[in-house]
């Protein structure tokens, strides 16, 4: 089901089906053309698969962007170990919930999505990696997969093509970290979801030791479309350098908060005011996250001109993520957000990296005491200086994650510290405290 | 120790899932599919699973303290949790969680006294765009005012 009102601004390829009865079902799915872009790469060549989805200037959806085309090719085709393919569907950053959305609708999309690129690297298994407390979607996926056995689009010889393929759902049990690639093949084993170091890559050394295609759930989702329509279209919906469009999840204060389907490169004042209905209760913009908490943060101003795509918010200094923007009017405390998103990377950060492990808790720490109003002028300085000597300094993004919104915040807020510096609690809010810190 | 014909079932095709030698994968579900009907990771829950996947006790518990889902103490029939990360806060989930601790008259990962209802202040569910969100279970809520809260609560109590 849809949980809100789609916006005649999308544009509809990863959600072509959402709003048919019943897309999650194979028989809509099949009636739909569904499986057709599989069958038509087992005619293709592996070289020439890969090639397509370089053309498509696909580039992977969980938040780091890489192009799919060239990640799927660093795969050692010939290595006789068996590949694997992984879908990371453990959705956790902050403002993200769009896989969710792509899974309960059309879940068999996700299935072919799979299979094409099983052809193209010569893997005949795979693993769904589903958060937790997704568990609804464990039961639609493993529903799907049933249903794909049944009808022979999984198993041996899958409609004659010769091709066989296996695939599990596989359930994760709260963890944000074992979204990060190399935590989640460890979680895929058993273990605890601690970084590896890199490299070797996973397209090289993945899951169970042997050369994996990992990529987000979004990231396979597109794949029967380009194969189907060719990479070249694809491409052509998005900007010079990332085709296609991007599940783009409003939250925070708009009039109507969703998860849209844009093109790439829509612009961020069109997508705040058009499709998310403006800025609620009549209020400006103060502060915009393009793609989940880890994310710089932009002011209303550097917003100007701003379109939705890599190029775009990199020459801002930050990044499109994921795809969870956070929009967050002229009433809210910057001091209170900071300490929230900081309180969250405390929380999930594993302790295996000292500068992650110890930055975010002292970063919790002096952030809570400076919103309750016994912060020092010095306090202000020292929270940047932690978090940039975390940058860079950890096995995995998450400590990155931490800091950057952090920095962000103390260098373009810095006048919002500066106001809880009279000894008294949130200046910008008559409950000053924020619950559980 | 046994398990309902279901979850043994889900057991048996959890271990069939990975490539041969490789069934320690199937820990962290089967701890999880576990907790939801024994209700919480007892010690002989660990050692039952240990043996069945053939790894040891104490690497049972290594990898099901980095998970925030498994618990060693039993939570509440009903598991109510509510979010307060970002997306959330923007939507007042902080006041809405101050509202269940008030409701409920209990704090953070605490139960009743009944034992029946329990509360969780928890990271990102992935609602953010229907916030603020909370999960019973694994049921989710959206867009939840503090009525709503209420009255979600009132029917836990009456199917007691």
């Amino acid at each position: 089901m849809l949980f809100n009102e789609p916006s005649p601004l999308e544009t509809r390829v990863l959600t072509r089906r959402f709003g048919t009865p019943d897309s999650a079902s194979i028989d809509t799915y099949l009636k739909d053309d569904g499986y057709q872009a599989f069958l038509k790469a087992s005619k293709m060549k592996p070289e020439e698969i890969i090639e397509e989805v370089k053309t498509s200037n696909l580039r992977g959806r969980g938040g780091a962007g890489f192009p799919t085309g060239m990640k799927w090719s660093f795969v050692p085709r010939t290595s006789p170990k068996p590949k694997y393919i992984v879908v990371n569907g453990d959705e956790s950053e902050p403002g993200t919930c769009k896989d969710r959305v792509l899974i309960e609708n059309d879940p068999h999309q996700l299935i072919e999505g799979v299979l094409i690129a099983g052809l193209a690297v010569d893997a005949h298994a795979g693993y769904i990696y589903i958060r937790g407390e997704y568990r609804y979607l464990i039961e639609v996926m493993e529903k799907a997969i049933a249903e794909a056995y049944e009808k022979g689009w999984l198993g041996k010889n899958i409609q004659g093509t010769g091709f066989d393929f296996d695939l599990y759902a596989h359930s994760g049990a709260g963890a944000y970290e074992c979204g990060e690639e190399s935590a989640l093949l460890e979680s895929l084993e058993g273990k605890r979801g601690i970084p590896r170091i890199r490299p070797p890559f996973p397209a090289v050394v993945g899951a169970f030791q042997c050369p994996t295609v990992l990529n987000n759930v979004e990231t396979f989702f597109a794949v029967p479309s380009i194969i189907r329509d060719g990479g070249a279209a694809f491409a052509a919906l998005g900007v010079p350098k990332a085709g296609g469009t991007k599940m783009t999840c409003l939250t925070g204060h708009v009039n109507r908060p969703g998860v849209y389907e844009l093109k790439l490169g829509f612009p961020v004042k069109q997508m705040i005011e058009e499709v998310g209905g403006g800025i609620w209760k009549g209020r400006k913009l103060k502060a915009f996250i393009p793609g989940g908490s880890s994310c710089p943060v932009l002011t209303a101003e550097e917003v100007e001109g701003a379109t939705m795509d890599y190029d775009s918010m990199a020459g801002r200094k930050t990044m499109l993520g994921s795809g969870g923007v956070i929009i967050i009017d002229d009433h809210t405390c910057m001091v209170k957000a900071a300490l929230r998103i900081m309180r969250f990377y405390a929380h999930e950060s594993c302790g295996w990296c000292i500068p992650c492990r110890e930055g975010t808790t002292w970063l919790r720490k002096i952030l809570t005491r400076f919103h309750a109003g016994d912060g020092t002028r010095q306090d202000i300085n020292l929270v940047g200086d932690i978090a940039k000597n975390m940058l860079g300094r950890t096995f995995c993004p998450l400590g990155d994650a931490a800091a950057m919104p952090t920095i962000s915040i103390v260098e373009k807020f810095r006048h919002e510290f500066e106001d809880h510096l009279n000894g008294k609690p949130c200046p910008y809010e008559q409950q000053g405290s924020l619950v559980g810190v | 120790m046994t398990f309902s014909p279901a979850l043994e079932e889900r057991f048996a095709k959890l271990l069939k899932s990975y490539p041969p030698g490789r069934q320690r994968s199937a820990l962290v579900p089967m701890l999880l599919y576990a907790q939801d009907e024994v209700g919480s990771i007892t010690d002989e829950l660990i050692d039952e699973i240990a043996t069945r996947i053939g790894i040891t006790a104490l690497q049972v518990t290594e990898v099901m303290s980095y998970y925030s889902m498994l618990h060693r103490t039993p939570m509440g029939k009903y598991h109510v949790q509510v979010c307060t990360n970002i997306s959330c806060l923007l939507h007042d989930g902080d006041k809405l969680y101050e509202h269940a601790c008030r409701k409920l008259g209990i704090g953070h990962k605490e139960v009743t006294a009944d034992g029946q209802i329990s509360l969780e202040e928890v990271e990102c569910m992935g609602a953010c765009s229907w916030a603020p969100a909370i999960q019973v279970n694994y049921d989710f809520h959206h867009k939840v005012t503090p009525e709503q809260l209420d009255g979600i609560i009132d029917g836990l109590r009456k199917k007691q």
